[in-house]
């Protein structure tokens, strides 16, 4: 009986041995929002680095959406089981730095060896990510920017010229081309998906207005908002004037409403992020259409670019050294240009390498796809300055629902556009400063 | 004689609530302790700083307009909930009640309802009553030429949300309804009807006063309901729009502290949210109850 002990004993305990020694790849846990067919795209980028090499294994887990994850992300690392990664979403990029949870992408690249040349990415795209100093703290994983898509089938029948993919049409015209259209007897002319993204924050950007003060918030926790301008008031003015006769009209805050009023040919214009081109390439069938950059203002002879929107990857601090080398060996490999190319191609979120854009452009891809290239080249057209590079605002959610619910009160008429900036500026600034008092 | 068991020891009926009391600790008061602290607090999400503040998020609160504005519309959104519910809630369970042919077919289908989830019921609402693909607001808008737009005006879109939470809830009292109803001995009411009452008269003086234990415990069941489970109603109908007329105080609390990570100010407003549900609440059992007639 005792032999039979000591030999059971003997053989668990060479297998256990054993496994120890075969030296156990390190699991590096990735959170992300991701779902359905993005996920997958996600799943085979992560396999392709599983395969690579031995010492790590990537596991990708979707979390939920956007704020799902990041308070997933959020009780993780209060209760110190943090993953190694999180993707979170742009408006809480504010919260994230200051977190002093995460282990800042610039200094972990560096630290792990890598010699990033950071000029070879795509800049609008990595300002939104950066600090005042210019240090990237995330990386850029999936970006988006608006940009304008109309009904081809309808402007034929309004007998509107097809849109440039390259020079943006003036505000005025695109006034007489949705005039024309409802003339034609389309129900409406134009509708934005998430109108405080494209139709302030953007709008802002593209005109080279600053949208909060200290650098839209880089430079300080103490800026205060500043879209209640002359410029952008008279914008949403004009717009609210636009519905007077359908040109312009009301379809919902977020993407689905306006998406649907485009796809049941009730509009002739939509207005919304790139990401929306993989929906239009579903389930536009019936009729053709294309991308064209968002307007601009006549007055404005050399428009900036437009801000991204999207979500970037943050790692976390509190891993064992030797994860950080598997981490900072996974973000490269996400970065390479074809797995850049395979990310846009499938998903139609941005290359964030110009490498990646440039093989892109050599395959040939934009001449099959030459509206995929529209948003783009609205993003790189200029170097992003002090007012286009992006937004750092704290509480950056609740001031887009602040703009959400006062813009819905221009379009049904119960206060004026400048009475609703106003009103979204002053309620706004007490968000900023309780974010503030919370991290002074 | 009835037999009671009697405990020989002092410490073993302690031991034997004991398990109850650690769940409800745990999973109720510590939380609500917790809410209380935070609410008294600025903190970061992730737990790094935090700061004592006294009264701040309360004050910030109460001297926000919006905020305020939303409290009366939680308080009209629920009565109209509770309202419109309860009706027609008793007024179909009479009807059922009354049916002779299949009338357990009928009262299996009309409990229905109940089952489905408060989002799937405003996503389903939302396919009668979208402005552009629902069903019915076209119908309005041809046949009667209104001009429907839950999307832009603040009375539609309360309207809508009311119905969709509404719809569900009346499976709940209609259920409830049904037992008290069956509870009301017959012979009372045909006592009535020989004496030559009215039916009307036989359901305001026999049934509604027989029937108010049950009335009273659906009010305010439903009322708790209508602040607090029709957050899904709300955020697949209207996430709170147009312009924070159907925010109602849940659905603030999900958007400052989920979405927004604003710990402390969605802390103090579950807080304020609890203090005016348990006003309510005794306001009620104190007096309303008085008014209820526990017989049988």
């Amino acid at each position: 009986m005792r032999k039979i002990l000591v030999l059971v004993s003997a053989v668990i305990s060479i297998v256990f041995l054993s496994g120890q020694v075969m030296a156990e790849p390190i699991t590096i846990n990735w959170w992300h929002a991701m779902k359905g067919a993005r996920g997958k795209v996600i799943d085979t980028m992560v396999k392709a680095f599983n395969d690579s090499q031995s010492e790590y294994v990537v596991v990708a887990t979707y979390k939920g959406d956007y704020d799902e994850t990041v308070n997933a992300g959020v009780a993780a690392y209060r209760a110190k089981k943090q993953p190694h990664i999180l993707q979170s979403f742009e408006v809480g990029t504010q919260t994230m730095m200051l977190s002093g949870a995460v282990y800042p992408v610039y200094k972990l690249m560096k630290d792990e060896g890598y010699d990033i040349d950071w000029k070879a990415y795509i800049q609008p795209v990595l300002s939104y990510y950066m600090d005042a100093d210019g240090n990237l703290m995330s990386m850029p994983f999936n970006s988006s920017t608006p940009v304008m898509y109309y009904n081809v089938d309808l402007f034929k029948k309004a007998g509107i010229p097809m849109l440039s993919k390259e020079k943006p049409v003036t505000w005025d015209e695109l006034g007489e081309i949705t005039a024309k259209l409802v003339k034609s007897g389309v129900t409406g002319g134009l509708v934005c998906g998430w109108q405080s993204w494209t139709q302030v924050e953007n709008y802002s950007a593209i005109h080279d207005i600053p949208f909060a003060s200290k650098a839209n918030g880089y430079e300080g926790l103490d800026c205060v908002l500043l879209f209640n301008n002359d410029k952008v008031i008279k914008h949403i003015a004009m717009l609210k004037d636009w519905m007077k006769d359908n040109r312009f009209y009301y379809g919902g805050q977020k993407y689905q409403g306006p998406s649907a009023e485009f796809l049941a040919q009730n509009a002739g214009v939509y207005i919304d992020s790139v990401s929306q081109i993989s929906t239009l390439q579903k389930s536009a069938k019936n009729f053709g259409w294309d991308v064209a950059p968002l307007p601009v203002e006549a007055w404005m002879k050399n428009p900036q670019n437009s801000i991204i929107g999207g979500a970037s990857l943050w790692v976390f601090k509190g891993h064992n050294k030797k994860d950080y080398k598997g981490i900072a060996a996974f973000l490269k490999h996400l970065a390479k240009p074809e797995m850049q190319v395979y990310w846009h191609k499938e998903t139609g979120y941005f290359p964030i390498t110009l490498a990646a854009y440039e093989q892109l452009k050599k395959d040939g891809y934009y001449k099959e796809y030459p509206y995929q290239e529209v948003g783009i080249k609205q993003l790189t057209r200029r170097d992003p300055d002090k007012n286009s590079r992006g937004l750092r605002l704290g509480y950056f959610i609740q001031i887009r629902n602040i703009i959400n619910e006062e813009l819905e009160l221009v379009w049904n008429g119960k206060k004026t556009p400048k009475e609703a900036m106003d009103s979204a500026v002053a309620r706004g600034n007490q968000q900023l400063r309780e974010f503030e008092k919370t991290y002074k | 004689m009835i037999k009671r068991s009697v405990f020989t020891s002092r410490t073993l009926p302690y031991l034997l609530i004991l398990p109850q009391i650690a769940i409800t600790l745990t999973f109720f008061y510590w939380p609500a302790f917790q809410g209380l602290m935070r609410s008294f607090m600025l903190s970061d999400p992730f737990g790094g700083r935090s700061k004592f503040v006294w009264f701040d998020n309360f004050i910030a609160l109460f001297t926000d307009p919006l905020y305020l504005k939303s409290i009366v519309t939680t308080c009209i959104f629920s009565a109209l909930v509770a309202f419109v519910s309860i009706s027609l809630g008793l007024f179909i369970a009479t009807m059922a009640n009354r049916a002779l042919k299949a009338k357990s077919v009928i009262r299996t289908l009309l409990i229905w309802p109940y089952a489905v989830a408060p989002a799937i019921s405003g996503i389903l609402w939302l396919f009668l009553l979208h402005p552009s693909y629902g069903v019915v607001s076209l119908a309005i808008k041809r046949w009667f030429g209104l001009d429907w737009n839950p999307l832009l005006k603040g009375t539609d879109a309360l309207f809508m949300v009311i119905m969709a939470s509404a719809w569900k809830e009346i499976s709940y009292n209609f259920v409830f309804f049904m037992a008290g109803l069956q509870a009301i001995p017959t012979s009372l009411i045909e006592a009535a009807a020989i004496d030559g009452a009215s039916p009307f008269r036989r359901f305001w003086t026999i049934t509604v006063p027989l029937l108010s234990p049950t009335l009273f415990f659906v009010t305010v069941m439903n009322i708790i309901y209508s602040f607090f489970d029709t957050f899904g109603v709300i955020h697949t109908m209207t996430q709170g729009g147009p312009g924070g007329a159907t925010n109602i105080l849940v659905y603030k609390v999900y958007q400052d502290g989920f979405i927004g990570l604003n710990l402390g100010s969605s802390s103090a407003q579950s807080v304020v949210l609890m203090t005016l549900i348990i006003t309510i609440t005794v306001l009620q059992f104190k007096y309303v109850e008085r008014k209820v007639q526990y017989v049988g």
